[in-house]
């Protein structure tokens, strides 16, 4: 071996090298690029090294420069080269199948008929309402006689009551309107609240009627208050809460979009006058279908200027003070809106069921 | 209430169609639910017109080309002899079924003729009896015009949702009246009334013509007219008659009871008839049923009596449930010659208590207990005499009178201006006047001076008047029933319904409502799911539910603590749950029972403990139940860890934070003393049984408790972890006495206090691990109490990071460890330091017998 030969072999390298690194475009072929050039066992460079000691003692010298040369320019090459491959490995990420799925947790739910109450009190917070609560246990006066019921009156039969073994003075609330009185008692007019909660009826558990499910009460009184302030709050409600007719057809008004509301005299002990508030179906805008039962409207609320006799119940002046009420029932709403078919799914807690609404 | 179109057009010529009806019923009257054509056979028939017309030779038979309204003109075969070309007739097209349902008209072909369908006779339609040729119709409407358009041809019915407050609208005339009142168009009686024979002037009191009546309860019968009729025939009603009936959906019966019903349904007044010869001694009594008395209705039920039920008997026993249902031996059959006609005055109250005693309710009943026109007894009395005369033959011996005119009437006080007041609407006086007295109402001034109060009134005497309800309205006490009578005469879509600005109310949000919400979202972040189930429960007898343990609650007197409802509509469910988690463990078997095992469910509702006598007390509470999987499988864990204790005490203490923000909570183990309350005394107060983990504290409180679930499980299931907090109490005393208010008393409520900044660290700080040893008897909070007491104000965090039981350590103890973590506000601290520290407090731990796990 002479110097030439040895200085030949490096050159041979060195010319070589930086291709064979420029070409690993992976860290594991990079890796395989720097063990054949420079690995301490199989390395070529370490192999020409290794032949340094067979040069005659005076070449050693500048062979041993010549081939550190080499060595820092390779090395040099492959950390330039390592760096670009890191680089380019951390702006894509690891390889990973990006159709696996994710590691998820438990979504929790609302229930249905929550979802609609706290939808009616969004609505009504915009326009002032805040919310009072009553016990689902009451004293037959503030269910009853202080909301107007004849004694022993029909009327009495639209609420089939489940009384409690304290007799005939306490039952479970047939309605929310307790609340109305509870409230007028407690607190100073104006007053404008909404009192959601469960009521209880003798009914039978069958597909549209439960022996408990919830209300939604609406009451306003001040001075001044009329029965064209209930039809303004309560249209505005229905337009905001049913949003407009989705047919594309045009409705038996030729009014299409905008959802119209239709009242009808009714009758309940503690509102007079007294009306129930239909709105126009959704589906069919008023023209009847399988939706509405081909009345073209779907009913929502009872509702009435708070009679007098409530007023003077709760203690006030029903010269000075006039207001007005509302009751619907989220259940039915909520039964309409999303397809529900039987009302006892509603109770039922079938995990399955509430996983449908999951947030 | 069933209306026919029919006979309320023969009240009111109205010339409207059904629909028309419904629509001004339901905005200004009552609820019409539906509207059925009681000939709902004949909608498929069309009208057509003849448009060419041959014979055909040597038959009846004309062949004809016919045009349906389709277009194409169809070839049809007659037999009819009057087929006139140009003229209209019904038209059955093939595939139509003839009324009757055994005739369906098909495609056939007669002496080579091909007929496509079939012109129509007026019997062959089921519209009378004429067979002698095809029906030709007197209209000029298109051809392919339903038949049912153009005909007046069957009756419709009008069901209505007649509320209890109007039951002057329980027969046709009293929607006869409001349909005049609104339409204009007069009212008059129905033609078939128009040829009534003359009945006898009534008598006074309670003998005629040998018919002896008595009325020994004049509360319960402040009226009673009977008519005396002989040499009647019973046989079937007239066709008008029975037509009548029909058309309201009742079955006819005999000319004398059709007659009656003819009268309830058309003018609202229940009348009875008697077979006179059935009366023992010819002797009619209203009285007090006798103890023990018993009675067969019409209906073939053998009734127990009781002195609160009003009867009408003969001289011997018990004849009639008085407003009730007849007796079945006196009813009128055919064999009956004579009879007594019963129309009276019942006590609503009384009529109502005999019918829920007996739970019988007839057309009769409904009607006294809601309150008939008593004004118009004397002229029904002679209405219902002479039907029956007329249609059975007979004619009226006499009308008797026992009783007592109905009490005079008391006005009504209106200002007008209140109408438009109350409405928000410009209701001019006169529109008023007009609408009020359309439905029979009658308005006078009142004379200021005849009312002290508005003569004393200092603005002057105001514009008021007295206004008179007609005797069939009862439901007319206040103004305000006056002000609705307008608005819905009016119409309540006249109304304007502009939005208005509004002053804020005085009422906040209730602390339990902002307080529930807060719980429900915490738990909905937690991934549980809310449930609105039934309260109802079974009680402490259901065995294993939570009740047996979490039941006793307070103890109130009663054994459970429960409280039962009087009425329960389930047997196995008598009693309120006072225990969410009881509810909700009912839930979790009945996913189970699906082979649901991943349970998560909350709900925030009420519980209720019996208070004895009072209302019970009622509990605003959330609770939970957690069991199976703590999260979904994931492929990098695909048999994720079900659910336990600890997370039911990380659920419990979510819950408590959410409840009571800014409140410090604690969980302490069932059976450990801690600050307030010792544990024998929560025990006791709070019946807690083994099940229970912890006890939930927020500010020092007790507010609820967490709990192992023991459920009805199938062997697959994971264990159930359950808790319960209470939110707050549902305040159900009276707020003020009935007629006064306590606005003095509202409190103001005051934002919770806010959480107050720590300034952020801006020193290092020094952590270091703590391994120890521990001994069985000694429990974690102890070791960590005497840590914290130890390591002084720089000691910021201790965290319990391991446990662990097994090779190194000793039988009897496990190994527990801690990471310390200290830090000074002001400087960095010094090895030395913390060396100094670590030392103080093994000593202070060796002290307890916890040593280091190395040493």
């Amino acid at each position: 071996m002479t110097l030439s030969e040895f200085i030949a072999a490096l050159d041979a390298l060195s010319a070589d090298a930086p291709a064979r690194v420029a070409a690993a475009s992976t860290i594991d072929e990079w890796t395989a690029v720097r063990t054949a050039l420079v690995g301490r066992q199989a390395g070529q460079l370490t192999a020409i090294m290794g032949t340094l000691g067979q040069l005659p003692k005076e070449d050693r010298r500048e062979a041993g420069q010549r081939a550190n040369a080499i060595k820092v320019e390779i090395e040099a090459a492959l950390d330039a080269r390592h760096a670009e491959l890191v680089a380019a490995a951390s702006a894509s990420g690891p390889t990973i199948d990006p159709t696996m799925p994710a590691r998820a947790t438990w979504h929790g739910a609302v229930h249905p008929v929550s979802l609609v109450i706290d939808e009616v009190v969004g609505i009504f917070r915009e326009l002032g309402f805040t919310i009072a609560l009553g016990p689902e246990a009451e004293h037959a006066w503030y269910n009853f006689g202080a909301l107007n019921f004849p004694a022993d009156h029909p009327a009495m039969d639209l609420h089939d009551t489940l009384f409690l073994d304290g007799g005939q003075q306490q039952v479970l609330r047939t309605h929310t309107s307790p609340v109305q009185v509870r409230t007028l008692q407690r607190y100073r007019p104006p007053v404008r609240v909404l009192a959601p909660g469960n009521v209880y009826r003798r009914d039978f558990f069958d597909p549209s009627h439960a022996p408990m499910f919830a209300q939604i009460e609406g009451l306003v009184v001040d001075e001044g208050i009329t029965f064209a302030d209930l039809k303004a709050t309560l249209t505005h409600f229905a337009r905001r809460f049913f949003g407009s007719a989705s047919t594309g057809a045009e409705g038996a008004a030729g009014s299409r979009g905008e959802r119209r509301t239709r009242w009808r005299p009714s009758y309940f002990p503690f509102t007079e006058p007294s009306a129930e508030m239909d709105v126009s179906c959704g589906v069919c805008d008023g023209a009847g279908c399988a939706v509405c039962k081909q009345s073209g409207w779907i009913e929502i609320l009872g509702s009435g200027m708070v009679h007098p006799s409530v007023i003077e119940a709760a203690g006030l002046d029903s010269e000075r003070y006039t207001g007005w009420a509302f009751g619907m029932g989220p259940a039915r709403t909520a039964l309409a809106r999303h397809g529900i078919p039987d009302i006892r799914i509603l109770y039922d807690s079938d995990v399955r069921f509430l996983e449908q609404f999951a947030r | 209430m069933n209306i026919s179109h029919d006979w309320l057009s023969r009240f009111v010529p109205h010339g409207r169609s059904p629909e028309a009806i419904r629509d001004l019923l339901t905005a200004h009257v009552a609820t019409v639910e539906g509207v059925e054509r009681l000939r709902a056979d004949l909608e498929p028939f069309v009208v057509a017109r003849v448009l060419e017309s041959e014979r055909i030779p040597d038959t009846k038979l004309s062949f004809n080309k016919v045009d349906d309204g389709s277009g194409t003109p169809l070839e049809v075969v007659c037999g009819a002899p009057n087929v006139t070309v140009g003229a209209l007739y019904p038209f059955a097209r093939t595939g139509t079924v003839m009324p009757g349902g055994e005739l369906t008209i098909a495609k056939r072909k007669i002496r080579g003729f091909t007929s496509n369908g079939m012109l129509c006779s007026a019997k062959e339609l089921g519209l009378g009896e004429d067979h002698a040729g095809i029906l030709a119709l007197e209209t000029d409407a298109a051809p392919g015009t339903p038949l049912l358009n153009v005909l007046d041809a069957g009756d419709v019915r009008l069901v209505v949702d007649v509320l209890p407050n109007r039951p002057d609208l329980l027969s046709h005339l009293g929607f006869a009246r409001e349909v005049a009142a609104i339409t204009g168009v007069k009212l008059q009686p129905p033609d078939e009334l128009a040829d009534l024979p003359k009945v006898p002037a009534p008598v006074k009191g309670g003998a005629a013509a040998g018919l002896t009546v008595r009325v020994e309860d004049q509360d319960g019968c402040p009226r009673y007219g009977a008519a005396v009729i002989n040499d009647v025939t019973v046989a079937p009603s007239p066709a008008w008659l029975k037509a009548c009936v029909e058309s309201i959906g009742s079955r006819s019966i005999n000319n004398v009871v059709d007659a009656t019903n003819y009268l309830l349904h058309g003018f609202g007044h229940p009348m009875h008839a008697f077979d006179r010869a059935r009366l023992a001694q010819d002797t009619i009594v209203v009285r007090r049923a006798t103890s023990g008395e018993k009675l067969v209705t019409l209906d073939g039920v053998e009734r127990a009596l009781t002195p609160e039920m009003l009867v009408i008997a003969d001289a011997e026993r018990a004849t009639a449930v008085a407003g009730v249902m007849g007796g079945r031996d006196s009813e009128v059959t055919d064999a009956t010659t004579q009879i007594v006609l019963e129309v009276a005055s019942f006590d609503a109250r009384r009529v109502r208590a005999a019918r829920r005693a007996l739970a019988l309710s007839s057309d009769a009943s409904y009607r006294f207990e809601r309150g008939i026109d008593d004004a118009a007894l004397p002229e029904m009395l002679a209405l219902g005499a002479a039907l029956i005369a007329q249609v059975s033959g007979g004619h009226v011996e006499a009308l008797l009178h026992v009783g007592r005119a109905p009490a005079a009437r008391t006005p009504v006080a209106l200002r007008p201006s209140r109408v438009g007041q109350l409405l928000g609407d410009d209701v001019p006086a006169d529109e008023v006047k007009r609408l009020l007295k359309s439905v029979g109402f009658t308005v006078t001034p009142r004379a200021a001076d005849s009312d002290p109060e508005a003569a004393g009134d200092p603005v002057g005497p105001v514009d008021e008047w007295n206004v008179m309800p007609p005797t069939w309205r009862h439901d007319v006490t206040r103004d305000v029933d006056l002000v609705e009578e307008v608005a819905r005469l009016r119409g309540f879509d006249r109304l304007p319904d502009a939005l208005t600005g509004a002053r804020p109310g005085t009422v906040p949000d209730h602390p339990l409502y902002t307080s529930s919400m807060r719980v429900r979202d915490a738990l909905v972040a937690q991934g549980l799911m809310e449930v609105r189930p039934l309260p109802f429960t079974a009680g402490a007898d259901a065995g294993d539910s939570v009740n047996a343990s979490v039941g006793a609650s307070t103890g109130a007197g009663d054994a459970t603590g429960l409280v039962r409802v009087a009425n329960p509509l389930a047997d196995d469910e008598p009693f309120l749950r006072d225990s969410l988690l009881d509810t909700l463990a009912r839930r979790a078997e009945y996913n189970l029972n699906r082979m649901q095992g991943n349970i998560r469910l909350f709900e925030v509702g009420t519980a209720f403990t019996s208070q004895g006598s009072r209302l019970p007390r009622e509990e605003i509470r959330a609770a939970a139940l957690v069991m199976g999987a703590r999260r979904p499988p994931h492929f990098t864990e695909p048999q994720p860890p079900a659910f336990d204790e600890w997370d039911a005490k990380e659920i419990a203490g979510v819950m408590a934070r959410a409840a009571f923000p800014g409140a410090t909570v604690t969980l302490v183990g069932e059976d450990e003393p801690f600050a307030e309350e010792s544990a024998a005394r929560i025990r006791t107060a709070y019946g807690l049984g083994p099940a229970a983990i912890w006890i939930v504290l927020a500010g020092g409180t007790t507010i609820g408790r967490v709990w192992r679930i023991k459920l009805d499980a199938p062997v697959w299931a994971s264990p159930a972890f359950g808790v319960e907090i209470t939110l707050g109490r549902m305040d159900n005393a009276h707020v003020a006495p009935p007629g006064e208010h306590a606005h003095d008393a509202a409190k103001a409520q005051s934002p919770p206090a806010p959480v107050r900044f720590r300034p952020l660290p801006a020193m290092p700080a020094a952590e270091f691990d703590l391994a120890l040893l521990v001994p069985d008897s000694m429990r974690a909070g102890e070791v960590e109490a005497a840590l914290r007491e130890t390591g002084g104000a720089l000691l910021e965090r201790v965290e319990l990071f391991d446990e662990f039981r097994g090779a190194g350590v000793p039988d009897g103890m496990r190994s527990i460890a801690w990471r310390l973590t200290f830090r000074h506000p002001e400087r960095t601290l010094r090895d030395k330091e913390i060396d100094g520290r670590r030392a103080q407090l093994l000593k202070t731990l060796e002290g307890l017998g916890v040593r280091p796990r190395s040493a």
